[in-house]
């Protein structure tokens, strides 16, 4: 039930925002704070309330009848990797409202409507487990997030509402054929109908074309190397909160989905398809690197680090294993923190210099020392320094794609030379060097402030204490099929030097453990080599029905 | 006691954090009591822990403290785990002292500059991120240190930041080590699935059982480990950052880029010693690596007329003795010259720091001279540092830890005669430029007067380190010269000893031949630089000396080298592709179909007779399709 | 009565309906054209009562009468509109009002 709320709270408040706009603009904004803020907890209440069900990964859900003729149902269902993004997302929902304080002058109701909106689906999409019902989130954190462009960005925003929505439209087109492809295919195998996401599982798991419509899907909104390039143009012409929630969130949705409906249903054809995938991960890593290094416009640059670091995730998530995953996980939070916060310092600056062109800035650490230094701070955090939250996913990523292809994991790790030398040339550029503009733009204002010290605080504690983000996610990720759990061949006892040694001889031979190897080749015995490889852990993901019941009664009333 | 271990690395955070938000709104004596003092604090419980470790050693002499658990998933456990054993006890103890008479001496040097307490935030920054480096029990925790101290570079490198050539070198700095730390990170995934772990002394005791000698995993591990430590602690081929990093405030230059922070490429050697133990090649590499570096920087070092630049090249050299030592197996020989190491090259970098000071930033030795009355504090602690530099025999540190060095290249079983040949090579180069630099500095005609003396805060560390540098060796002589063994020993507990040993006899005509080799060096730079001064700039204006002398400035030319092969390839390849060529797919898309949208645009003439007469023809071809089908 | 033979009936409705539309492509004056089309149905009226008369079935007949109905109707709709463009754009030439071009 709480789920429903969470998406209904954003609903009605945005109506409301929109209401109170008509009266007057701070009134707008107002209402939108008090909504994103009791978005932020009841998602508190969650983390509260959190008591995971025996043998159910599912933390918090509903299941009700919509349209019961196409047996669509009304599915929202939760598990920890869900719970982290929906809790990024109300963090960044008040962020978003507090940017869009002073920037947004015209039509500020409606404005702060469609931003709710866009909460509202990127929620919808991180719970919707009926696929029927996830496509239309889909399409509902789409339309908002267009107009959020085309009304209120700069100077080319209609061109860049438009690629972005051909973008999302058409791969989305792709993915609804697919889900379509996928209920009929389950229908022919039992003679129901259904979009239920759990009785959807094992359907088609080798069926290539139909995870290839996903995938498009998916990897135009992460966005995945040749379909990036709606990316640079969206994120520049946005006004600054729609930058932040297009790479905090929108771009999440991807890799959420990558994780949530890739793997598990399709694990023979994402084996099958994963050295293309992760080739693809690594060429957007360099490429959206060397590319980001190029561009003259604030925005644009990180615009391509996001193509990055994202790339990042894509390497991650065929790598089908858990410690990339984890590190997938603690990706998507990181870099919703970290990126997010390099665009709300984009338009920080555009609003004192009305430029972001890198080439009229220098020395603006001499103006403005507290912005250079929350800049410093977030460009080492993009560069992958220790002890910030983005270290820890990339190390996990790498280490879990060392793993699963080695040469392709070292090629990676170049990224992070590469991501050296962009961070590094923007704070050159921008901060350091002798003073180049004139005038005296005022140092970051107590509300700018608040907002970085948050983003910074998330990066610090996702460094140096991420095992609470691990821990939650980790129930979700076991239960991906085809997914291996563990770092080496080796398997870890005891500390003793005796059982080291003894076990050591067994290491002896080339790295790759015997279970990626079935995996690789798409070998029928996966799911039973996972579940061996499991031990003790739980069942599989349940199908429908199973489980899921319990949790609606225990939660009250859920229907 | 020991379990106060996590106060050594918090207390320079503390400072860092507290300078860093409030430093603005604090007076000066204020921030010049929290920056050395959280160091100062530091190395305070750092020698009580040390002292106790010395006393009273637990068990296995090793200490273990987890503060958290930080990283726990899919079969890899990461703590945030300090470790203390006589390797971390030698390295932080060295740290925080030289590090804390290093700040004492900044208070006074930086008592100008408008960053004062940005400063100090940014060395008790490094501080702290050093002391993880040599306290951290896993990899990970090292590796937090290892980027941690980096940054720092980078920051104090470009700390006068208005100069966009001090930028240029402290990015510089921070791309070719991070280059390094690339390989170091493949390296240590290489570890985790090979152990399952990354605690290092795990790793090194599972390490000898998993791998033969020679075993192909074992010399990727140590070739990828020894990669990071190439970049960090600039040897070949990633050397090149370092002299530019002295574009840095002169205690910068003394602090990270002599004594500590470049030295963080020996301690993962030695503190994986079992690995290259188990990689023979990679450990002979290790060895050619510091031979190579020891003599081409000893010969830039030769024809630098920048002050810092030739301590900066000195550094290289002095670090591929290091080098040199790890590759025959000396761990412990190693350790020693990176203690003795530490205390000159930080008081030679502080006098050259005090110099530069009176001198109102002139740095070129030819416009120097005759500063040893001026200046007479200074020239007395600078002899000491330059005498243990060109380790003088007998008197100065830096001899029995170079001749410690010379003598494991000798007559270990890893060693030869070529790696010897070189590090005495080199011995003879340091004493010639070191006195170069001397003799040009302190003796001859003045030629630029100095402004004033160095105050106490300045000189005092000065003292204490000349002290150092001249009674710092007798922890370890040869045999023949007392036969103290107090370093080896202690280290002992944690590296293994050289296996072989020499007759008294070999290691007396070694000490002879460096010996020698030393005198001879500073020799030839008293009759070259003061005595016939003329004579040698007369020679050196021909067009072969001057050819070879521009080359040796330039360093080998290794930045032309890398300019034309990675740099300019890079930036053409990013500009050429700035508005990124697969979006040209897209864009090509998007005019195709305006493209056809205008020529199916143009049949619609809005003339409602036309309309009339395609209508008439589709009608007239449908009806022909269905009667004549 | 004689039967007139249903080739003839045709063929007259078929001359009609080519007269009409060969009016409705040629002549400019929107008048014109609309008589023209009353030509036309009335072809294609013309063409549904001899096929009636032929299979000896009142559909043809209904058949016209509809289309009758519906002449009236879009003439009427027709010349109202007629008069509304005279107003607007003072001439009735097809060809001047072309503002829907592409």
């Amino acid at each position: 039930m709480i789920l429903v709320l969470l998406i209904l709270n954003l609903l009605l408040g945005g109506g409301l925002a929109w209401l109170a706009g008509r009266w007057s603009a701070s009134a707008a904004r107002w209402t939108a704070l008090v909504v994103t803020l009791f978005e932020l907890l009841f998602v508190g209440l969650l983390w509260l309330r959190l008591e995971p069900a025996e043998g159910s990964p599912w933390l918090a859900g509903i299941v009700a009848d919509w349209i019961p003729n196409f047996s669509v149902k009304l599915i929202l269902l939760m598990d920890g990797v869900s719970l982290l993004l929906i809790t990024l997302t109300a963090v960044l929902g008040v962020l978003a409202v507090l940017v869009s304080w002073r920037e947004i002058q015209e039509n500020v109701g409606f404005y702060y409507f469609n931003l709710l909106c866009v909460l509202a689906g990127v929620i919808g999409v991180f719970t919707a487990l009926d696929l029927f019902l996830f496509y239309v989130c889909w399409e509902l954190m789409l339309i908002p997030m267009f107009l959020l462009i085309a009304n209120w960005g700069h100077a080319h925003r209609k061109a860049a509402a438009i690629k972005f929505f051909l973008f999302t439209q058409l791969s989305g087109l792709l993915m609804l054929v697919a889900i379509l492809g996928l209920a009929l295919t389950h229908f022919q195998a039992t003679g129901a109908i259904t979009f239920d996401y759990r009785a959807l599982l094992g359907t088609a798991p080798g069926s290539l074309w139909l995870m290839l419509g996903f995938f498009v899907a998916f990897a135009v909104k992460l966005p995945a190397f040749p379909l990036h390039t709606w990316l640079p143009d969206a994120h520049t012409e946005a006004p600054t909160a729609g930058s932040l929630l297009l790479a905090g969130l929108l771009l999440k949705t991807g890799a959420y989905g990558l994780i949530r409906f890739i793997l598990p249903l399709f694990p023979e054809a994402a084996a099958a398809f994963a050295p293309i995938a992760m080739t693809l991960g690594v060429i957007g890593i360099l490429y959206g690197a060397v590319l980001a290094f190029a561009q003259t416009d604030f925005k644009r640059m990180v615009a391509y680090t996001s193509v990055s670091h994202l790339g990042f995730v894509l390497l991650a998530v065929f790598a089908m294993n858990l410690l990339a995953l984890q590190g997938a996980v603690v990706q998507m939070l990181a870099h919703g923190f970290s990126t997010g916060a390099l665009f709300v310092l984009a338009g920080a600056l555009q609003e004192r210099l009305h430029t972001r062109d890198l080439r009229r800035m220098g020395g603006l650490w001499t103006l403005m020392p507290r912005m250079g230094a929350v800049a410093l701070f977030f460009a080492m955090a993009a560069l992958g320094l220790p002890g910030l939250g983005n270290f820890v996913a990339e190390f996990l990523i790498l280490l879990g794609a060392y793993r699963a292809n080695m040469p392709l994991a070292a090629l990676a790790a170049v990224g992070l030379v590469f991501a050296t030398i962009y961070a590094l040339w923007l704070l050159q550029r921008a901060f350091y060097g002798p003073v180049a503009s004139e005038g005296a733009p005022r140092d970051l204002r107590p509300r700018e402030t608040l907002i970085f010290a948050v983003m910074m605080a998330a990066l610090l504690w996702l460094g140096l204490f991420p095992q609470p983000v691990l821990d939650a996610a980790a129930p979700a990720l076991h239960r991906v099929p085809g997914v291996s759990l563990h770092v080496g061949a080796y398997v870890r006892g005891p500390r003793s030097p005796a059982r080291v040694r003894e076990s050591a001889h067994s290491v002896a031979r080339p790295e790759t453990a015997p279970l990626a190897e079935h995996v690789r080749n798409g070998d029928g015995s996966v799911w039973g080599d996972a579940k061996a490889g499991r031990g003790e852990a739980p069942a599989p993901w349940g199908r429908a029905g199973t489980g899921t019941s319990t949790i609606d009664d225990r939660r009250g009333g859920a229907r | 006691m020991y379990s106060l271990i996590w106060l050594v690395p918090i207390v320079p955070f503390a400072g860092f954090l507290l300078l860093a938000f409030a430093g603005r709104y604090l007076p000066r004596r204020a921030v010049a009591i929290i920056g050395p003092g959280a160091v100062g604090l530091s190395a305070a419980v750092m020698l009580l822990i040390s002292g106790q470790f010395l006393a009273a050693p637990p068990a296995g002499y090793a200490y273990e403290q987890t503060l958290w658990s930080w990283i726990a998933t899919g079969g890899l456990e990461v703590g945030f785990t300090l470790y203390l054993d006589p390797l971390s006890v030698v390295m932080g103890c060295v740290i925080t002292v030289v590090g804390f008479l290093i700040h004492v001496y900044a208070t006074a040097y930086m008592a100008e500059d408008e960053g004062y307490s940005k400063f100090f935030a940014y060395m008790n920054l490094f501080v702290g991120a050093m002391l993880l480096l040599v306290l951290g029990q896993n990899l990970l925790v090292l590796y937090l240190g290892w980027e941690g101290v980096g940054l720092c570079s980078y920051l104090l490198i470009g700390f006068w930041y208005k100069k966009p050539e001090n930028g240029a070198a402290a990015m510089k700095a921070f791309i070719v080590t991070r280059i390094g730390d690339v390989a170091l990170l493949i390296g240590l995934f290489l570890l985790v699935v090979q152990f399952g772990t990354l605690d290092i002394p795990a790793i090194l005791a599972a390490a000898p059982g998993a791998w033969a000698v020679g075993a192909p995993a074992a010399v990727a591990a140590a070739l990828l480990l020894l990669g990071g430590a190439v970049g960090k602690s600039a040897q070949l081929p990633l050397q090149t950052w370092l002299p530019d990093a002295m574009a840095g405030p002169t205690p910068v230059s003394a602090l990270i880029h002599a004594a500590t922070m470049v030295t963080a490429g020996v301690y993962l050697i030695a503190r994986l010693h079992a690995l290259f133990a188990l990689a023979p090649g990679a450990l002979l590499l290790v060895g050619i690596i510091g031979a190579a570096t020891l003599l081409l920087a000893a010969f830039s070092a030769l024809a630098q007329h920048d002050l810092k630049r030739i301590l900066a090249y000195s550094t290289i050299s002095q670090l591929g003795y290091m080098f040199l030592a790890l590759g025959v197996g000396a761990w412990t020989a190693a350790l020693f010259h990176f203690m003795t190491h530490a205390f000159f090259k930080a008081l030679l970098f502080l006098g050259a720091g005090a110099i530069i000071h009176s001198l109102r930033d002139e740095q070129n030795i030819f416009r120097m001279g005759g500063l040893r009355r001026r200046l007479p504090a200074v020239y007395w602690t600078f002899l000491a540092g330059a005498l243990a530099l060109a380790a003088a025999p007998l008197i100065t540190a830096g001899f029995y830890s170079k001749d410690l060095i010379l003598f494991a290249a000798w007559v270990s079983p890893v060693g030869n005669r070529w790696l010897w040949g070189a590090g005495l090579l080199g011995a003879f180069l340091t004493a010639l430029y070191t006195f170069r630099m001397v003799f040009l500095v302190f003796h001859g005609p003045e030629r630029t007067a100095p402004h004033g003396r160095p105050g106490p805060a300045m000189t005092v560390p000065l003292m204490i380190l000349a002290l150092l540098s001249l009674l710092g060796g007798f922890v370890e002589t040869p045999a023949d010269l007392g036969g103290v063994h107090l370093f080896s020993s202690f280290l002992g507990h944690a590296l293994p000893g050289l296996a072989a040993h020499g007759s008294p006899a070999l290691e007396a005509a070694l000490q002879l031949l460096s010996t020698v080799a030393v005198l001879g060096g500073i020799a030839l730079a008293y009759q070259l630089y003061l005595r016939r001064r003329e004579a040698t700039a007369r020679w050196l204006a021909r067009p072969a000396p001057d050819a070879a002398r521009r080359l040796l400035l330039a360093g080998w030319g290794f930045d032309w080298l890398y300019d034309r092969l990675f740099v300019r390839p890079f930036v053409w390849l990013a500009t050429v592709n700035k508005d990124d060529s697969v979006d040209a797919f897209f864009r090509g898309l998007a005019r195709a179909s305006l493209l056809l949208h205008g020529a199916l645009s143009r049949a619609q003439t809005g003339n409602l007779r036309w309309y009339a007469v395609g209508f008439a023809l589709g009608v007239m071809a449908l009806l022909a399709i269905v009667v004549f089908r | 009565m004689a039967e007139v033979p249903i080739e003839h009936g045709l063929l007259l409705a078929a001359v009609l309906f080519l007269l009409g539309l060969i009016g409705v492509m040629v002549r400019r004056n929107i008048i014109f054209i609309l008589l023209c089309l009353e030509i036309m149905l009335n072809a294609a009226g013309l063409a549904f009562i001899v096929a009636g008369s032929r299979w000896g079935q009142p559909d043809g007949q209904v058949m016209f009468l509809f289309i009758l109905t519906v002449t009236a109707a879009e003439v009427s709709v027709g010349l109202a509109l007629v008069l509304h463009l005279h107003h607007r754009f003072k001439t009735l030439d097809a060809d001047a009002m072309s503002g829907m071009k592409g």
